[in-house]
């Protein structure tokens, strides 16, 4: 009861007429930002960070937690209309989404997309409300190990998944995961992969280099190739009936959608995951439990509705251990983390029991927030779809323009704007032989976390390897992650042995 | 629809040339000031201890309106720093190149000869503050005092685990202190962020950690971590049963500098706006409370102050960097 | 296709060779009490890249994976025409940007792609193209303070940075 009485009064701050106004204007930018390749929740929320000054802390939070909010639906968007994921959380968006708005069906796949987003962040909200503190200490309790055999469990699922010619989708990963660790190597301090000692490669390879030259340069020029300058897209044409068949389509989704937004949660607390494992996960086990897993990848709203709705419930999972820890769980919660402290609070187990009000009025606002960039969202649809239908000639010039624009401006860097044509000559070439790109770029994302937990964890056990087997939560999630892992190689030596197995 | 747009560009062209009238006579105010946003570099990543005190400063800035242009926070990283201190070096427009450093500005170049960075070359703006170190270990432990904590880590022996952000950087330089101070072996675990080193001590996945103090804040409020001793020259506030480990007998003083620092070949009006900028943002209410909240030591300092003070404290680096074998 | 098939899978390999190099600069192998060195994690990925290589090669050799049965040209004559036409520009594009900026590349881009590649009329292209440095400037230079460089032309931007920022 004391949770209800709180919420209320956190709504009575949410609703105050400039909180409200700034929850819009959050939700509308934020929207635009993400659906801006190059663009994420982490550069917006960063780059307007100063701009909050102008009103009081728990205004500015309430801004910003909207922004990222209207970022991650954001995100969806140009993973469906150009095929680009504006953030690492909508890489698996892109496997189903892009599919859907090639055969003419975009307008499915948008909707899809928002009202999953919306399922899976209010019943993460509604987790968040109602036990925060005690998720908070099941969070503290996954080191090095745990997250580890949880990289390892986001791969698996992935592995276990794509099967269409084994050698290059490993290659794949490997390549991805060889781009992560480029830079520092964190545990000796020294640089490491430095190619020709050109200074740019000392930050590493930034997700997004490699993301917008495989998807925004390289996949556009196979487009541009197949398509023979055609147009490739079939028009949408909106009426009654056809919105009526793709809520019913979409209603049928709904046991994937609550999955999702269950492993969304679980995998956003836990500290330094972030999004991207949680959507992939998801991703993998909608496949995995559907009745016809060759749908996927092609085209099937299932596909679309397990990340998005993982990736919301992630991102306001990730609120959680920031708030009440002062860790955070995602890049974007680390800025929103520097925010609070330039507003003077202290994020920690002290923040709820003595900023009460901050606290209740961002989570009401979180209602609010998410109730608003699903109807802003649904209401901006048209103007996407009436992008595709801009002729091919001007939709791909404009593509690259923004690919430009956006290879620069997370590092603000000419070095990365190069290394990503680079990556899309190249993905262009390999996209040409079967190669399958997508995994490369999640392992770019999900190597620098695996790498460092590893080597923590044996580090800590002086180099014993059986410490991710023995303790009680990485133990579990190991064992599960490798016999998925080998999963592909039995059904290979099945089809070997049986020959006329399939 | 032809003709609009030609008049478009027409009146376009005309309020252009006009502004760049205005501009060229508007220039003859007394002093110098940027023209254009100025590239504010960060020598850390994104969401770091450095990171959002450079946020603080440019929001203080901005809220001031001290700066006719706005400061554009870049973060560059690499290399520990690496890439930072080459970009200021070879800043083509050195009068709007400025940066917030920490001490990698001399570790780096130090353990990097190759990038020849030689920061004495660099501008002086100000240093904002020195941030200080404690030694913490959680509650649970039982341990209250030094001694204790010297007895329990010598029975773990290499099992004793102390977490810490980077490798042979700040933490890891203590580590090396108490380890050869007291005779001990603990393990050094490197993490990317001070963050992160905190949570590992919290969720008792380390044995002990040499946070800030705006590290371990939340943890320390909520009576879940305890600091033992400090590596200050005096006791703190904000820890008044905290000892210096000087008071202990060991002579272990170490701070965290918070510097502006401008790019090599910056010329004396822009570096004196620069110093005068910063010394008002020091002044400012928001800065003093900040300072005093995070526990921040170190008085304001610019010129040439500034610059011994650098040289100083390269040389103070030297010397530990060599005996660690990091040389 | 065939062809191209193997050559990827060689350069593909060479590649892995230099990276299990370069990483090899670090310690590649087990610490005793520590675990794995610094050049460990890539050097081993890029072995098992080598390894997905000769794998690839395998299966070409036994006509095993698609593109290896595949009697199509890699790159027919369009294809080399597109590849060049717009991997070409894309290239200058980004090479303009040293010289005279953003906001020089990006018209002189797209007044080359939208005119001359997709033969609209000059009325659409020049909105376009002048339009989308607009748009990008006041929503990276003005709102998110992304300052996008500018080359030999920022004297130019002087009277628009004292007006809106």
């Amino acid at each position: 009861m004391e949770i209800i009485q709180h919420l209320s009064d956190g709504f009575f701050i949410a609703f105050e007429p400039l909180n409200l106004a700034l929850i819009l204007l959050g939700v509308v930018v934020g929207l635009f930002i993400g659906a801006m390749p190059g663009l994420g929740s982490v550069n917006g929320v960063a780059i307007l960070l100063p701009m909050t000054f102008l009103v009081p802390p728990t205004s500015a939070i309430i801004f910003l937690a909207a922004l990222y909010y209207g970022a991650m639906y954001g995100g969806a968007i140009s993973s469906i209309t150009l095929g680009i994921p504006g953030a690492s959380t909508a890489v698996a968006t892109t496997f189903d989404g892009r599919p859907l708005a090639l055969k003419g069906d975009a307008d499915k796949a948008l909707i899809a997309a928002a009202l999953a987003s919306f399922f899976g962040g209010t019943i993460s909200i509604v987790l968040f409300t109602g036990f925060a503190p005690p998720l908070a200490s099941i969070a503290l309790d996954f080191g090095d190990q745990e997250i580890f055999a949880l990289m390892l469990l986001a791969f698996a699922t992935f592995v276990g998944l794509s099967g269409d010619d084994i050698p290059k989708t490993i290659f794949s990963i490997c390549i991805g995961m060889v781009f992560s660790s480029v830079g520092l190597d964190i545990m000796s301090g020294e640089p490491r992969l430095i190619f020709f000692d050109i200074i740019g490669f000392m930050h590493g390879i930034n997700f997004l280099v490699l993301a917008i030259g495989i998807y925004g340069i390289g996949e556009m020029m196979w487009t541009i190739e197949v398509s023979r300058g055609e147009m490739l897209m079939s028009k949408v044409v909106i009426n009654l009936e056809r919105i009526i068949n793709n809520l019913k389509e979409l209603l049928q989704t709904w046991k994937i959608a609550v999955s999702s937004s269950f492993v969304g949660f679980f995998v956003g607390i836990l500290p330094a995951a972030g999004a991207t494992p949680g959507a992939l996960m998801s991703y993998g086990i909608a496949k995995m439990t559907t009745k016809n897993p060759e749908k996927y990848g092609k085209g099937e709203v299932g596909g679309v509705v397990a990340p998005e709705a993982a990736n919301n419930a992630a991102s306001t999972g990730a609120m959680l251990p920031m708030l009440t820890l002062g860790i955070p769980g995602s890049p974007t919660t680390a800025i929103l983390l520097g925010g609070m402290v330039i507003w003077g609070l202290v994020p920690g187990p002290r923040l709820f029991v003595d900023e009460t009000a901050f606290v209740w009025g961002l989570i009401a606002s979180l209602y609010a927030a998410n109730l608003f960039a699903v109807i802003i969202n649904i209401s901006f649809i048209p103007l996407f779809l009436w992008m595709l239908k801009m002729p091919f000639t001007i939709l791909a010039a404009i593509i690259f323009v923004l690919s430009l624009v956006g290879g620069f401006a997370p590092t603000q860097d000419m070095h990365d704007v190069w290394l990503m044509l680079l990556f899309g000559v190249g993905g262009y070439l390999l996209r040409k032989l079967d190669y399958p790109l997508a995994p490369a770029v999640l392992a770019i994302v999900l190597g620098p976390i695996a790498e460092p937990a590893l080597r923590q964890s044996l580090l800590i056990s002086n180099g014993d390897i059986t410490v991710f087997f023995t303790r009680p939560i990485s133990g579990p999630i190991t064992v599960i992650a490798i016999i998925l892992l080998l999963l592909p190689l039995f059904k290979l030596l099945k089809k070997k042995l049986v020959p006329n197995a399939t | 629809m032809r003709i609009l747009t030609t008049k478009l560009i027409l009146t376009g062209f005309a309020i252009a040339v006009s502004f760049i009238g205005i501009s060229i006579f508007g220039e003859a105010v007394a002093g110098w000031s940027p023209k254009k946003p100025v590239q504010f570099i960060i020598m850390a990543g994104k969401g770091g201890g450095a990171d959002k005190m450079a946020r603080l400063m440019q929001t203080v800035i901005e809220k001031n309106k001290w700066s006719p242009k706005p400061l554009t926070p870049i973060n560059k990283p690499g290399g520990s720093g690496a890439e930072a201190l080459v970009h200021l070096k070879q800043a083509k427009d050195p009068n709007h190149t400025i940066m917030v450093t920490l001490n990698s500005f001399y570790t780096t170049p130090l353990r990097q000869p190759a990038l020849g960075v030689d920061i004495a070359t660099f501008t002086p703006v100000a240093r904002m503050a020195e941030d200080t170190f404690l030694l913490w270990v959680h509650k649970d432990s039982g341990i209250k005092t030094v001694d204790a904590f010297i007895k329990a880590a010598k029975a773990k022996g290499k099992n004793w685990i102390m977490a810490g952000t980077g490798s042979l950087q700040e933490d890891q330089l203590l580590t090396d202190f108490l380890n050869a101070d007291y005779g001990l072996s603990m393990k050094y675990v490197p993490y990317k962020g001070g963050g992160k080193v905190a949570k590992q001590l919290a969720g008792k996945h380390a044995n002990s950690t040499v946070n800030n103090p705006s590290e371990q804040e939340g943890f320390y409020k909520a009576g879940t971590t305890v600091p033992l001793a400090a590596f200050t020259p005096s006791r703190l506030e904000m820890f008044p049963n905290a000892p210096t480990f000087r008071e202990l007998g060991q002579d272990r003083v170490y701070f965290m500098q918070r510097s502006v620092v401008g790019a090599p070949g910056m010329s004396s009006e822009a570096a004196a706006f620069y110093q005068g900028l910063f010394e008002k943002v020091y002044k400012s209410d928001d800065w003093q409370k900040y300072r005093k909240k995070k526990s921040l030591m170190g008085d304001f300092l610019s010129g040439s102050a500034l610059k011994d003070y650098w040289k100083k404290e390269r040389e103070i680096h030297r010397s530990m960097l060599k005996k660690m074998g990091a040389l | 296709m065939k062809r191209a098939e193997i050559i990827t899978a060689i350069l593909m390999a060479a590649l892995s060779i230099y990276f299990m190099w370069k990483s090899a600069e670090l310690e590649v192998g087990w610490i005793p009490e520590e675990g794995p060195g610094g050049g460990a994690w890539p050097f081993w990925l890029a072995a098992i890249m080598l390894l997905c290589c000769i794998w690839i090669a395998i299966n070409w050799f036994r006509r095993s994976s698609p593109p290896s049965k595949s009697d199509k040209p890699f790159m027919d004559s369009y294809a080399v025409r597109m590849f060049l036409l717009v991997g070409g520009s894309v290239t200058a594009m980004i090479g303009l940007v040293h010289f005279i900026g953003m906001y020089g590349a990006i018209p002189v881009f797209l007044i080359f792609y939208i005119r001359y590649l997709g033969q609209h009329s000059w009325l659409t292209t020049l909105l376009i193209s002048l339009g989308s440095p607009i748009v990008i400037f006041f929503f990276f230079d003005i709102a998110l303070r992304v300052v996008l460089p500018k080359g030999y032309l920022e004297p130019l931007f002087y009277p628009l940075y004292d007006i809106f920022l």
